[in-house]
């Protein structure tokens, strides 16, 4: 079994608001967070892909297709975009970065044949990093 | 859904590698330059990860304001531009980034209730690191 790592970037808008909440307790939960008018981060998006190397190839998977699913499936719906108006997971979920890790492992792992997704880490800052594994 | 949130943060603290159960000779042999008496310092980075269910209202695994300030007070204020030798928490325990680790690991699991601690990890420097997960293996 080998790992392969793909990173991307993109950036993108977002705010924190559960409408359940009172505006007191959303500013209290959020902090700066809250602000309706959005923020903006520069994403880095780490794809593992895991599987046995394909004696032909000599590959775990065809790194240009990896490349080209994570554009279609993630890059174009997300890079540049305000995430609670434009991403249709995050017109009813916050789009913190656990559920963006979520949210980018629902898009990719169907997509993905030879491979296994293994996990998908995403730093909202360079100190700031999620991972998800696909576990309930 | 389970998610894993790291946490990143820098503290400043010198010590000197120097154990009581050798001689002068091994200890210079064992710790080389790491063990001048007047010690040296380092800026540690410092990852903290935590997991838990995403809370299905805020998002989160737990909140950082949280996570933060639990860190800021028990490790940075306690470790952060210290002589760890003379820390109590190194009284007879030589302060390598392995036992520096693992004590951060004890205070963050004891002290820290809002998510399970999965790991801790420590770079001394840029070129090497260490981490604890309790005994458990590190996942990929």
């Amino acid at each position: 079994m080998v790992y392969l790592t793909r990173k991307a970037e993109f950036s993108a808008s977002h705010y924190y608001h559960n409408p359940e909440f009172t505006p007191e307790e959303n500013r209290r939960i959020f902090g700066k967070c809250n602000n309706p008018n959005g923020h903006g981060h520069n994403y880095t998006l780490e794809v593992t892909v895991k599987g046995e190397v394909d004696p032909r190839s000599g590959f775990v998977v065809d790194l240009k297709q990896l490349k080209d699913i994570l554009h279609r499936e993630v890059l174009d719906a997300m890079d540049h975009r305000f995430l609670n108006k434009e991403v249709p997971e995050f017109f009813t979920q916050i789009p913190t970065t656990e559920n963006l890790a979520i949210a980018v492992w629902r898009r990719l792992a169907p997509k993905l044949q030879a491979a296994k997704l293994h996990r998908v880490r995403i730093y909202e800052t360079p100190d700031l990093f999620v991972d998800f594994y696909g576990e309930a | 859904m389970k998610a894993y949130l790291t946490r990143r943060y820098m503290f400043s603290a010198s010590h000197r590698l120097h154990s009581d159960a050798f001689t002068d000779e091994q200890n210079r042999a064992t710790y080389g330059k790491c063990n001048n008496p007047y010690g040296h310092g380092h800026n540690y980075a410092l990852e903290v990860t935590v997991s838990g269910q995403v809370d299905q209202r805020t998002g989160m695994v737990c909140n950082l304001v949280d996570l933060d300030a639990f860190v800021e007070r028990e490790v940075l204020d306690r470790f952060g531009h210290e002589h760890l030798n003379a820390l109590p928490e190194f009284a007879g325990e030589v302060p390598t980034t392995e036992n520096l680790c693992t004590s951060i690991y004890e205070i963050v699991q004891r002290g820290f209730t809002l998510a399970h601690l999965e790991k801790v990890r420590l770079e001394e420097t840029m070129m090497n690191s260490f981490e604890y997960a309790g005994g458990q293996e590190s996942r990929i």
